[in-house]
């Protein structure tokens, strides 16, 4: 009978993993198989980098470069504000912040990464939009800028999680040898504790590129939307999630549209897979060490 | 023949939050000599050898009572700069330290620290660091590799080097042979003989024998109290406290 459970209970794992896995296969067959058609039709490089979108135009122009700048720039402008807040939230709670300073501030930014991105989108749109234009005297509320900010704020914890995990697990021994030879707190994070934590650290900044770079809700509500190449950094743009998102419930299958949405949907997914390796690759390094 | 002191502490205690660690501790530590700290696990061995560059400084809720002096000065007065005092003694630990960077780097974070950018300078100081800690020939050819490919021993040589960098006058040593094996604990235990004289060295062991071989004089600690102080020959031989007889003669530890 024990035999039995012990034979049940291992079927039902090997199913479950054999489901995920199909289910993965599953996604990547159907991107691809109604992807591809377009790339034949226009060809990848003028899908690639071709300057127009006009997917409903007569005829209709299925340039994507202004999509994949429009990403590349937001997830950029992500990471500028992600970085610098999440890094040094980390190295505050891992280093600097007293054990009753940690206790608080720890829970404060995991809520932050619990929030789901509808919330961040309408904070958004209600509250920083007119600010931005206010303030910064920007025609449009809803833009590069506000996506990258809200998206900042919003992959900080996966930031800051991370590389307070990496900076924790350097040993106290290197804190204390380089305080020995006169080193002060500072010269110590700096030149010690973060190189020793780096991999780790690199690996959180992978994590969050991956995460600002797919994540659709929040640039569908806050980017602005316009297919162009952003003149400055208060232009709206429209990141490629926003544009399978928008578009999607207007195509009929099968059309070359709907076709060029997956087509868009394979850059994603080399995009994302690419970095995953990377991240796979620093933490492999690391672990040899 | 007089001795000099080099460092002086007085009714010393020490306290982890409400758990005191160190009781009235009235110690000369003379300059120039090596001097070794024995006592059972846990007996403040290792917190005396912090209160002398104030390292314990760095763990919260620690509160010091008394004096320690090095060279007359109160270590623990207000105008004490802990950076200067840090330079002036260095410390090594039980597990090497060695920093993720080339052995070049690990030897030169030091005197970077305290301002020595030329490298002429540098190379000089880490040369000059590695021969008086016995490692140069090892490592002369391979300086810009990292330091974690050295061996356990080597690395604590490499350590040691670390701290000669900065040119301190006083060294602190934790057990620093007690993860390595006998031969790299004999380098170790010349190396502390090669640099006696020019520095003086505090040493603490939980190995007798070490303590007997490299030591001039001898510390016994216990719970938290010297029990005895002298002389290493006379404590390993006709110690005045029945305490350390005991405890040097292996009736417990
Ligand atoms: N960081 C610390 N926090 C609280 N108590 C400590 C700490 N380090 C040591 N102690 C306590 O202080 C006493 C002396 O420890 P220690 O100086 O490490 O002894 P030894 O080096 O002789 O083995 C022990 O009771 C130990 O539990
Ligand atoms: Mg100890």
């Amino acid at each position: 009978m024990k035999k039995f459970y012990d034979k049940l209970f291992s079927g039902i794992t090997y199913g479950a993993a054999f489901f995920t896995i199909a289910a993965l296969v599953g996604i990547i067959l159907s991107i691809f198989t109604e992807g591809i058609p377009i790339l034949k039709k226009v060809g990848i490089f003028s899908t690639l980098f071709g300057m127009e979108w006009r997917p409903v135009d007569d005829p209709p122009i299925f340039g994507m470069w202004t999509l994949i700048v429009s990403s590349i720039y937001v997830t950029i402008g992500t990471l500028v504000v992600a970085i610098p807040l999440g890094l040094g939230s980390a190295i505050y709670i891992s280093e600097l912040a007293g054990r009753r300073t940690k206790e608080i501030i720890k829970p404060i930014i995991e809520l932050l990464a619990g929030i789901p991105s509808v919330i961040y989108g309408l904070v958004g749109i209600v509250f920083l939009s007119p600010f931005v234009m206010d303030t910064f005297g920007a025609p449009i509320g809803l833009n590069m800028f506000s996506a990258s900010l809200i998206l900042g704020i919003m992959v900080i914890p996966i930031i800051s999680t991370m590389s307070e995990d990496a900076l924790n697990a350097v040993p106290q021994n290197l804190r204390d040898a380089s305080l020995s030879l006169g080193a002060n707190k500072f010269e110590t994070i700096y030149k010690v504790i973060i190189p020793a934590a780096k991999s780790g650290i690199i690996g959180s900044f992978i994590l969050a590129f991956g995460r600002a770079i797919g994540e659709t809700l929040v640039v569908l509500m806050v980017a602005g939307g316009s297919a162009q190449i952003p003149k400055s950094i208060f232009s709206p743009v429209r990141p490629m999630t926003a544009a399978i998102a928008a578009e999607m419930g207007e195509t009929v299958v099968g059309s070359d549209h709907y076709s060029s949405l997956f087509a868009i949907a394979i850059i994603l997914f080399f995009i994302t897979f690419f970095s995953n390796i990377i991240t796979e690759l620093v933490f492999f390094r690391k672990k040899k060490i | 023949m007089e001795e000099e002191i080099k460092i002086r502490s007085e009714k010393l205690d020490f306290f982890y939050g409400d758990n005191q660690a160190l009781f009235d501790i009235n110690m000369n530590i003379p300059k120039g000599l090596v001097t070794a700290l024995i006592g059972p696990s846990g007996c403040g061995k290792s917190t005396y050898l912090r209160t002398l560059n104030r390292m314990n400084d760095t763990i919260f809720g620690t509160v010091v009572k008394g004096i320690v002096e090095i060279d007359g000065v109160n270590i623990y007065n207000k105008s004490t700069d802990v950076v200067t005092l840090r330079k002036r003694v260095g410390m090594i630990f039980q597990k090497s330290t060695p920093f993720p960077k080339s052995i070049y780097e690990n030897i030169a974070y030091g005197p970077r620290i305290h301002g020595s950018t030329a490298r002429k300078d540098l190379d000089m100081v880490v040369e000059k660091s590695l021969k008086n800690a016995g490692l140069w020939d090892e490592v002369k050819d391979r300086l810009n590799k990292s330091a974690m490919g050295l061996s356990g021993g080597q690395q604590q040589r490499l350590c040691i080097a670390r701290a000669l960098a900065v040119d301190p006058e006083i060294l602190l040593m934790d057990e620093p042979a007690s993860a390595l094996d006998p031969k790299s604990t004999a380098r170790i235990e010349d190396l502390i003989g090669e640099l006696k004289g020019n520095y003086t060295i505090v040493i603490v062991t939980h190995n007798m024998q070490q303590a007997a071989r490299v030591s001039d004089k001898t510390a016994f600690f216990y719970e938290g109290e010297l029990i005895e102080f002298g002389d290493t020959k006379k404590i390993f031989t006709k110690p005045d406290m029945q305490k350390t007889e005991e405890y040097i003669t292996g009736k417990f530890g």
